[in-house]
């Protein structure tokens, strides 16, 4: 068994652009041998209906992300800087275009 | 303090149960109870396999297919399957289930896919009715399914339908060409829709007072309606889109009730249903072997890929 999962292809996850001037967007996953057939994969699978304009795919292993149980102190330092915010100054409002 | 007497609740717990309350979505990497992860698992598993199992009966007819036109558009609705089923294995590998695993449990039988797929495709007007009825009815049970409380179950889903409405107009379209055609046409289409109609109506599940796990996956958000909500839901789509095509459904107990608004129909061969499920429907077996062949023949291809992958890795690790 464990034999067989070591044949098993990488995983990958695949962003698509779906038009020009819009980001990459993650769309899924998928298994391939190496980058070049998750390509083509990914060609068939994601974008059968015109989907997209430009695909990258990506090893899932090498994606590193921030953990829900490390939210609230990941995330904590954007919490109290109201600040950042336009809205936290005031202004007349006979002040006109700001 | 005066909650010291309750049972003490992680915060874990506490997030999973104000997501579902909120209505928002579960994410693969936030804490969920091992009940909900293991449904997941098993209902999106499930599903998977019935859209790679589903691609058999209706690809049988790919060579026979009475015009290139027909032959084109059951070639990529038998594609948008293969499709289905791997968009679902990639939500399922969110939760840590292995894809190769899944194939080996479905291949030895531990693990269900749905019951309508045991029966056969005798004649071309079955691709019209499967297209119909069979994914009219997945339509049914898959529109809700996009608003399921896992993220990326409620994703794939909403891919999938998308796609499906093209997969029900086709054979819709297919149909009303053969019942313009000759009585020998308009008779297959009859036939196909008597064999059909009562196995689709089974694709809803058992009736909800049989039905142990839906209480559970309803108050998970799993599940939005109930079995027999969505099938009551089917009839009532289906009864006109019959009378405009000319079929007489297979129900004589089949009929407009007023008070209610809605159609009465008749009872569900339930014995038939669980024989199909435990494994002794038409093509169980065939369907299992079909598959099992394709992943041992496919086997070597599968290797040499992955051969040819590691050795370009080493050449360019090397410089060679």
């Amino acid at each position: 068994m464990s034999e067989e999962i070591r044949h098993e292809w990488p995983l990958f996850e695949v962003f698509v652009r779906a038009k020009r001037g819009l980001n990459h967007v993650h769309v899924g996953s998928l298994r391939a041998a190496d980058h070049e057939m998750a390509l083509h994969h990914a060609r068939d699978l994601y974008t059968r209906r015109n989907e997209g304009v430009s695909i990258w795919v990506v090893r899932s292993d090498d994606v590193v992300s921030s953990g829900p149980e490390d939210k609230d102190a990941f995330f904590a330092p954007s919490g109290d800087k109201v600040y950042r915010h336009p809205t936290y100054y005031s202004i007349p409002d006979s002040v006109p275009h700001i | 303090m005066s909650d010291v007497a309750v049972a003490p609740e992680s915060a874990g717990e506490r997030a999973f149960a104000e997501t579902i309350e909120k209505d928002q979505r579960v994410e693969p990497r936030d804490w969920m109870p091992e009940g909900y992860r293991k449904t997941m698992i098993r209902q999106i598993a499930q599903h998977a396999h019935s859209e790679i199992i589903g691609m058999q009966p209706e690809g049988a007819w790919i060579t026979r297919a009475p015009t290139l036109r027909r032959k084109a558009i059951l070639l990529a609705k038998v594609q948008d399957e293969a499709g289905h089923g791997l968009y679902l294995y990639s939500a399922a590998e969110t939760l840590g289930a292995d894809r190769g695993d899944l194939t080996r449990r479905l291949i030895e039988g531990r693990q269900k896919y749905s019951s309508i797929f045991n029966y056969p495709t005798l004649t071309f007007a079955d691709v019209g009715v499967i297209g119909w009825l069979v994914d009219g009815a997945a339509i049914c049970n898959q529109v809700p399914l996009c608003r399921s409380s896992f993220g990326p179950y409620a994703r794939a889903m909403i891919r999938i339908c998308k796609e499906e409405s093209f997969h029900q107009r086709q054979g819709y379209e297919l149909l009303m060409t053969m019942m313009s055609g000759t009585p020998e046409q308009r008779a297959m289409v009859q036939d196909a829709t008597n064999r059909w109609w009562w196995p689709s109506l089974m694709m809803f599940g058992p009736p909800d007072a049989d039905s142990p796990n839906s209480a559970q996956s309803m108050a998970w958000k799993i599940k939005r309606h109930s079995n027999d909500e969505l099938r009551q839901r089917f009839v009532d789509m289906t009864v006109p889109q019959a009378e405009a095509l000319g079929v007489t459904l297979p129900d004589p107990e089949l009929r407009w009730n007023a008070e209610r608004g809605r159609h009465d129909f008749g009872e569900i061969d339930w014995v038939e249903f669980k024989k199909v499920i435990a494994g002794g429907g038409p093509l169980n077996a065939e369907r299992i072997a079909h598959r099992r062949r394709a992943d041992e023949e496919g086997a070597w291809v599968r290797e040499a890929a992955a051969a040819h992958a590691a050795k370009a890795t080493r050449r360019r690790e090397t410089g060679a």
